[in-house]
């Protein structure tokens, strides 16, 4: 039996065991929309394609699934680019598709036409532009192999109207034929004999732990291998929720606004253990000053991320959890305390701190959240200060239970993305904190949050300014703050009201700790506006070109 | 240092582009990029001549690999090899200038293509050092139009490089 493009599409998806989509209808989507009336799959219509491909990122990251939103030619298309190159650099896996215009107009600047394939091709790990319609089945199936395998990352397909309602024969490929990829999981043997080596030899060892760990699900074998050697362990900000954040030997976050005690326990190693991390710049600071005295292993399932920005002495290419494995079976049990005894005093020496009184204190909000929640809630962020407030303060308990935009600073990413993520676990409490500046940018999706029935807890730190700007100005520009302080905010507790949900304003620490825990008790959704203090910077924080270990306080 | 790779690529539309965005976004030169169907349809092959030392050549090597469409890399700088260009060179030649040409041409083994009242076409192939010799010789003629199709290489020997070489081993 012969069926169209469009429903051989949606039966893809349900081979995959797609449960929902989230997305945007219009003209050259249309089939495909009218083949999704006949479905099971939930279709979540967003308010902003913006919004369709952060929330199906979020999804991802809360659910480890892969991600699908949809949206239609032209403005839907590069509606949805900014969320795709989010979730590009933050590997996560998305099938996206867009809908195209007939491929007789293909090249014509005709209505709603971009050539979006073009555009995301840095951005996706691969694209295709369907010009067969008996092809897409394959297609999809490699498309969400490419997507969910080796380092994850985003996949879309451009499906032009007239392909869509071509009638095929359907029938779903078993196997994925790609001879150009082939990602590499088992570690090379002897790469790991000679880690092993390195690890047991070393004096002062430190686990440098990235969101790799996350998406390889390796976080019992890091705890494992950590115990093992007694090695602190410091995470990137995508790795933050792979380690327990209250274990003995978690060091907290590193880099630009890490903590001292792992900024100095990095630049004092004698070996760096970095487990699906890349050395990004906000961790390393000044290159030629990050662990300048260590030996460095270096465990990635993506071969390019190996000695791209620092000098290797042990690579291992695979995957992150069986590569663990293998190490654990060799490691031997490190007994000397002296270097643990030295990361303790630093510890103790500068601990992240802030002055609770006067003014309510974002850092004090999240103190609270943690405390409500034990550490175990999921919590998205959008990006600025309150996303490192939380990276500090809050202590993830589960793994993968932080959802935020690391590698491309997203703001407006929160909302939607917290939103995906409660779709995905609807039964997990779901926190947002997010700055009165993101919220602004898609706060359009309440609507969404309303209409799903998501019991989405959302906290504005609401400071009337675009905080980590304005302590950029204040750093950079000798404090001339130039547009970041916001005369006009909507009184966020009316606009909750205006979507009817619950919304609070709490101004003290008393409020805090009255009506934040009842706020998080409600059964449906609720916006919690903080009015926090302006003046209030993250801290510490390593100026531009600066080593990590010369982090200031500002 | 300069690098000549054997890039085998799916037949794929946009492939080029790929390739070509790589290496613009990531900030490698591409000296010379020829592209051309192999013996399998399926399987295009790109010569490309690119400039840098080793780390950026491993880097250029590990970014063309994290591309689906590309099958397999090699280096062919590292072995023996041979490597030829061919160019297309109008000089304007009155007609008493044509018998100088055309010796020049013999000496470089170069054909003439096209002959016009006050020009002269001429192809050569080669190495790098032969072509830019050839250019050199023709320029006090006055050259009037130049085209290079950048650099193709193949192995020495019963060694190769393409994509049946990788199934069959």
């Amino acid at each position: 039996m012969e069926i169209t493009a469009a429903e051989a599409l949606v039966k893809c998806l349900e081979k995959e065991q797609v449960e929902v989509i989230f997305g945007y209808p219009g003209g050259a989507i249309l089939p495909v929309y009218d083949a999704f009336f006949h479905s099971t799959i939930k279709h979540v219509l967003v308010r902003h394609e913006q919004g369709a491909v952060h929330a199906a990122d979020g999804y991802a990251r809360a659910t480890g699934r892969v991600g699908v939103c949809v949206a239609t030619s032209g403005p839907g298309a590069t509606n949805l680019v900014t969320g795709i190159a989010n979730a590009y650099m933050d590997s996560v896996p998305l099938v996206v598709f867009t809908g195209q215009v007939p491929t007789s107009q293909v090249g014509t600047d005709s209505f709603q036409e971009v050539d979006i394939t073009g555009i995301t091709m840095p951005i996706t790990k691969h694209n295709y532009l369907v010009k067969d319609a008996s092809q897409l089945p394959r297609i999809i199936k490699s498309a969400f192999h490419i997507a969910s395998t080796g380092r994850p990352g985003p996949v879309l397909i451009d499906l032009p109207k007239d392909v869509a309602q071509t009638m095929i024969k359907f029938q779903y490929p078993r196997t994925v034929q790609l001879r150009g990829y082939k990602p590499n999981y088992k570690g090379h043997p002897n790469k790991i004999v000679e880690a092993a080596r390195l690890i047991t030899r070393a004096q002062r060892p430190v686990i440098y732990a990235g969101g790799g760990i996350l998406n390889g699900g390796a976080s019992e074998e890091l705890l494992a291998l950590a115990e093992a050697i007694n090695a602190p362990v410091t995470n990137t900000f995508m790795g933050l929720s792979s380690f327990p954040g209250d274990h003995p030997l978690f060091l907290g976050m590193l880099g630009l606004h890490g903590t001292r005690a792992a900024n100095l326990a990095v630049t004092n190693c004698d070996l760096l253990i970095a487990l699906g991390a890349r050395f990004d710049d906000r961790v390393t600071g000044k290159l030629a000053e990050f662990a300048p005295q260590a030996g460095v292993v270096h465990v990635d399932i993506d071969p390019a991320e190996i000695g791209k920005n620092v000098q290797v002495h042990v690579p291992i290419v695979g995957d992150v959890k069986l590569v663990l494995k293998e190490l654990l079976a060799r490691v031997e049990k490190r007994n000397d305390t002296s270097w643990l005894d030295q990361i303790q005093a630093w510890k103790e020496q500068y601990p992240l701190h802030y002055d609770p009184e006067g003014k309510l204190k974002p850092q004090y909000v999240i103190e609270k959240l943690n405390e409500i929640t034990g550490g175990n809630a999921m919590v998205a962020t959008d990006v600025g200060q309150h996303q490192m407030w939380v990276a500090q303060y809050y202590r993830f308990k589960r793994p993968g239970s932080l959802i935020s935009s690391g590698g491309l600073g997203t703001m407006g990413f929160g909302l939607p993305a917290a939103m995906g993520a409660q779709v995905g676990m609807p039964e997990q409490q779901v926190v947002l904190v997010v700055g009165d500046g993101g919220f602004q940018m898609t706060m359009q999706e309440l609507a969404t949050v309303v209409e799903q029935e998501l019991p989405l807890k959302m906290i504005i730190m609401n400071n009337h300014t675009l905080g980590m700007v304005r302590q950029l100005q204040q750093l950079y520009c000798d404090s001339r703050y130039m547009a970041v302080n916001f005369k006009f905010l909507p009184d966020f507790e009316v606009l909750a009201k205006a979507y009817g949900i619950k919304g609070y304003t709490l101004r003290t620490n008393e409020e805090v700790d009255k009506l934040l825990p009842e706020a998080l008790a409600q059964p449906g959704a609720v916006l919690i506006n903080c009015i926090v203090d302006a003046d209030e910077n993250v801290n510490p924080t390593v100026m531009a070109g600066k080593s990590i270990s010369e982090a200031i306080d500002c | 240092m300069r690098h000549t790779l054997a890039v085998m690529v799916e037949n794929n539309p946009g492939v080029l582009a790929r390739v070509a965005g790589l290496f613009s976004r990531r900030g490698y030169n591409i000296d010379s990029l020829a592209v051309g169907r192999t013996e399998n349809p399926e399987v295009s092959r790109m010569t490309i001549v690119v400039e840098g030392d080793q780390r950026v050549l491993e880097q250029v090597t590990k970014q063309l690999h994290k591309l689906v469409d590309v099958i397999k890399i090699s280096d062919v700088t590292t072995e023996r090899y041979v490597d030829r260009e061919l160019v297309m060179i109008k000089v304007s030649a009155t007609p008493s200038q044509r018998g100088e040409i055309m010796q020049i041409a013999d000496i470089f083994r170069a054909r003439i293509v096209d002959l016009g009242a006050k020009s002269i076409t001429l192809e050569c192939t080669g190495n790098d050092g032969k072509i830019n010799a050839f250019e050199e010789s023709l320029r006090s003629y006055g050259i009037k139009e130049l085209v290079r199709t950048g650099k193709i290489a193949m192995l020495r020997g019963i060694r190769y490089t393409g994509v049946q070489a990788q199934e069959s081993e």
